[in-house]
């Protein structure tokens, strides 16, 4: 069953082509890592194909009546905003919206554990760190209990820990026969973590697949302009970036 | 019966037979020129031909001045100091709150300002009459005014029947309280003004409800002015409605100066208070 | 359940203020013969009662609650805790269009003109706001905003008064920009009611979308929130409620700033229960106005916005120290 299918999709900026003709199709069980420079299109390919802005081409996704694609995936945004200053609870029951907050198997809660964030779900969402906040809006994402969830650099601005364990918990959601598609810049913990890697480059696909067929030295050259040891262990890829090579 | 009045008496009685003689008396201005709505109707009342040269606007609007259509036959004037002097004025007739920097400045510029007292009462009026008479030569034409307008008051006095719990309301709940023109107009056709005893504010306004609550027997109105304003919508509302009134019990234009004209306000009045009465 | 428990505890001020407005009045009327005649309707007390005193309480909890509300309501979809209908234009652009529709003489034409027109003022202000301010109205561009337009709609005002034959009518630009209750009758609840009725069914179902919003309008639409529809029924909601307010009462600021300033941490900040407890506060802040007004100057027919503004205008600047940096 596939759980996204875009076809051709093209996405214009005034005359600027920002997406260009990019066609993929996502299983359940896969963790997508979403790669690429700034600029490259990640951003506008997963809001096009959630159709939060006007693309050409067909996605499965927005197709769908609101709420019925609401229950189908869950988008974490790359802005943090949080307007006021609700509880952490609260905040991330708002994930149970397309169900008119209702939560019969218990989503939310799973979801605090899941971040971490028991301990703080009676605090002011609006007093937490950076980082916390971040946990607490994934966890958000997560209580909407989706098959599918796109998230848009959901690791950027956690310490390593808290990167590692959001990782960790997007690959076991894969496990557990989801899909979880992200933009992600660490390319070490893409390259480690993710089932998947879509690389794009100047809003062209220039490779899609598992992480050891994808990263070489002639794409890193080519798409980001890098130099990098890449070796493996018994858990996956380890890839250390050394240089630049422009 | 001091001196100086039976002096003032002889020569008022002297001025009258001149008067009656010759028209305008020596002396007497020439070019009259009046800025407010009273003191207009007054001069129009009793000017010689050609004395009185112009008159306020408010003069010729019909919601308020009592001889709009006789001040047609006058130009008019804004009141303004400027305007005024520009029509050499021997003499202008002013009120005594109104337009004081007009006054002020018309002084300063030489011209001679006489000013009258809004009028309060009956009495107030005849005084302003006499006075008016006095300023225009015209001292005779005044004493034969204020008779006549005695004599009419008196027949229009019936005597001996109960007098009638009337009050007036108007705009923003506006009524008249004592020491009004109104109450007096009311009083001369047989009516008791009951808006001071039932709580009318320094302000002269009443709150409809303590009008309510006072149960009087009719209800005298403020004619409406065109257009619409918030103001007059007190006299739609429904418990306004609910009180007893008349299709006559309106005021007007009569009832705003100190003129003869107020025995029109009283006859009216006396027709409203009949009806009344037979209805009871 | 805390909320629930609030909204009965404002409801019981709302209930109790009620009660008190319909005995405060310039004519002394004892307590149970005030309410046996409102119960009977007979004679002139009951006349008083009914007539006088209950539209007037009527309207002060209706036009309280409609400000409340609106408040509310804008401030979740802006994410601005300064968005009230007087402040960013609202309210004088309503009271232009019901200035226009009484000089005009089509507020004769039916008893639902004078709000219409009202209305229709407020939605040109409410586009232009959400118009100018764009989807996350920023501080400095919805005051700027609200100036503008209040200025503009004022100043019409004015000239349409001055320009009408009705002597009175001049002097009344005062009402429309600070309100009263004054002299109020059934008329006027009638008039208001079916609006306000309308405002609050389309700004009811609201709340779940205004509470997505609180993460943006990015996060609010894929979680199936309707943005253009929500936006929609809260353009045509408050304007509803603020036009049929202005309409009957005139202008009468900062309730819908202040109301929800108090009542935001009591509701967890949640826009979506903001809404009905800010009806019920905004209720509650007229009411006790209303009854002030006549308590302090009895003769004097002292304005609402008056005393709402020595009241919010000290929120207002509180709010704007809080923002600052956001301004700047």
């Amino acid at each position: 069953m596939t759980l996204l299918s875009l076809r051709n999709i093209t996405v214009l900026r005034g005359r600027r082509v920002v997406v260009d003709d990019i066609s993929v199709d996502v299983e359940p069980h896969e963790f997508v890592g979403l790669i690429g420079p700034n600029g490259a299109g990640k951003t506008t390919l997963m809001r096009a194909a959630l159709g939060l802005l006007p693309y050409r081409g067909q996605t499965t996704l927005a197709r769908m009546p609101p709420v019925a694609r609401a229950r189908a995936c869950a988008w974490l945004p790359q802005a943090r905003e949080v307007a006021w200053a609700i509880t952490v609870a609260d905040l991330v029951a708002l994930g149970r919206t397309p169900w008119d907050g209702h939560d019969p198997g218990g989503a939310v809660p799973r979801a605090l554990a899941r971040m971490g964030l028991e301990g703080m779900a009676l605090r002011s969402a609006t007093a937490l760190s950076g980082g916390e906040q971040a946990r607490a809006l994934i966890a958000r994402a997560l209580a909407q209990d989706t098959p599918l969830l796109l998230a848009d650099e959901p690791i950027a601005g956690l310490d390593p820990a808290a990167q590692i364990r959001t990782m960790q918990i997007f690959a076991d959601l894969a496990h557990e026969g989801r899909a979880v598609i992200a933009s992600i810049h660490d390319l070490g913990l893409a390259a480690r973590h993710c089932t998947r890697l879509l690389i794009l480059s100047e809003g062209r696909l220039v490779a899609d697949g598992p992480p050891d067929q994808v990263l070489d030295a002639a794409l890193l050259d080519r798409v980001f302009g890098l130099r990098a040891r890449i070796g493996r262990d018994k858990d996956g890829i380890l890839f250390q970036a050394l240089g630049v090579t422009r | 019966m001091s001196v100086c009045a039976k002096v003032s008496k002889h020569l008022r009685v002297a001025g009258l037979a001149f008067g009656l003689l010759t028209g305008p008396v020596l002396g007497a201005p020439e070019r009259v020129v009046s800025i407010n709505l009273c003191t207009d109707q007054l001069a129009m009342m009793l000017a010689a031909p050609g004395q009185l040269v112009s008159v306020s606007m408010m003069a010729q609007e019909v919601e308020s001045s009592a001889m709009a259509i006789e001040a047609r036959a006058w130009p008019t004037n804004s009141g303004g100091a400027e305007a005024v002097f520009l029509l050499r004025p021997d003499l202008v007739l002013a009120g005594q709150y109104s337009t004081r920097a007009a006054v002020d400045m018309l002084r300063r510029l030489g011209v001679r300002v006489v000013q009258f007292a809004p009028e309060a009462s009956f009495q107030d009026a005849r005084d302003n009459i006499r006075k008016m008479g006095q300023v225009l030569g015209q001292q005779a034409k005044a004493e034969e005014m204020i008779a006549r307008f005695n004599r009419d008051l008196a027949r229009m006095t019936a005597p001996g029947k109960r007098p009638v719990r009337a009050a007036l309301y108007a705009a923003n709940g506006y009524s008249a309280g004592a020491g009004t023109l109104a109450t007096e107009i009311m009083a001369a056709a047989g009516m008791i003004n009951i808006a001071p005893s039932a709580g009318l504010s320094a302000g002269g306004t009443l709150p409809l409800e303590r009008l309510v609550l006072a149960q009087p027997d009719v209800v005298i109105r403020a004619a409406r002015y065109d257009g619409t304003s918030r103001a007059e919508e007190i006299l739609d509302h429904p418990a306004f409605r609910a009180l007893p009134t008349d299709a006559d019990a309106v005021t007007g234009p009569e009832w705003v100066c100190g003129t003869p004209k107020l025995v029109h306000a009283v006859a009216a009045m006396v027709h409203v208070r009949n009806k009344i009465v037979a209805n009871q | 359940m805390r909320y629930r428990a609030l909204l009965a505890f404002l409801a019981a001020i709302v209930a109790g203020l009620m009660v008190v407005s319909l005995l405060v009045g310039p004519a002394g009327v004892g307590p149970v013969a005030g309410i046996a005649a409102l119960v009977d309707g007979k004679g002139a007390l009951g006349l008083v009662m009914r007539e006088i005193r209950l539209p007037r309480a009527l309207l002060g909890a209706m036009v309280g609650g409609a400000l409340g509300v609106s408040g509310a309501a804008m401030q979740g979809f802006l994410r601005n805790p300064l968005a009230e209908p007087g402040l960013i234009g609202i309210s004088s652009s309503s009271a232009l269009g019901a200035v226009i529709a009484l000089q005009s003489g089509f507020a004769a034409v039916s008893v639902l003109a004078l709000p219409g027109a009202a209305l229709a003022g407020a939605v040109v202000a409410v586009a232009l706001i959400l118009m100018l301010a764009g989807p996350r109205g920023p501080s400095l561009t919805l005051i700027l905003a609200g100036v503008a337009i209040s200025a503009l709609a004022g100043s019409f005002t004015s000239l349409v008064l001055n320009l009408s034959p009705n002597p009175f009518a001049v002097t009344e630009i005062v009402f429309w920009m600070l309100g009263s209750l004054s002299d109020r009758s059934m008329q006027h609840v009638a008039m208001a009611a079916p609006f306000m009725a309308v405002g609050a069914l389309l700004l009811a179902p609201l709340g779940r979308g205004l509470d997505a919003l609180t993460l943006g309008e990015d996060a609010a639409e894929a979680m199936g929130v309707r943005l253009t529809r929500l936006r929609l029924m809260l353009v045509l909601g408050t304007a509803a409620l603020v036009g049929s307010a202005v309409a009957v009462a005139g202008a009468i600021g900062f309730v819908g700033l202040v109301v929800p300033h108090i009542l935001r941490p009591f509701v967890g900040a949640r826009p979506s229960r903001l809404l009905a407890a800010s009806a019920l506060g905004g209720a509650a802040m007229l009411l006790s106005a209303d009854i002030a007004v006549r308590i302090i100057a009895p003769e004097r027919d002292l304005k609402l916005g008056v005393l709402t503004a020595i009241i919010g205008a000290p929120f207002f600047l509180h709010l704007i120290w809080r923002t600052r940096g956001q301004i700047a």
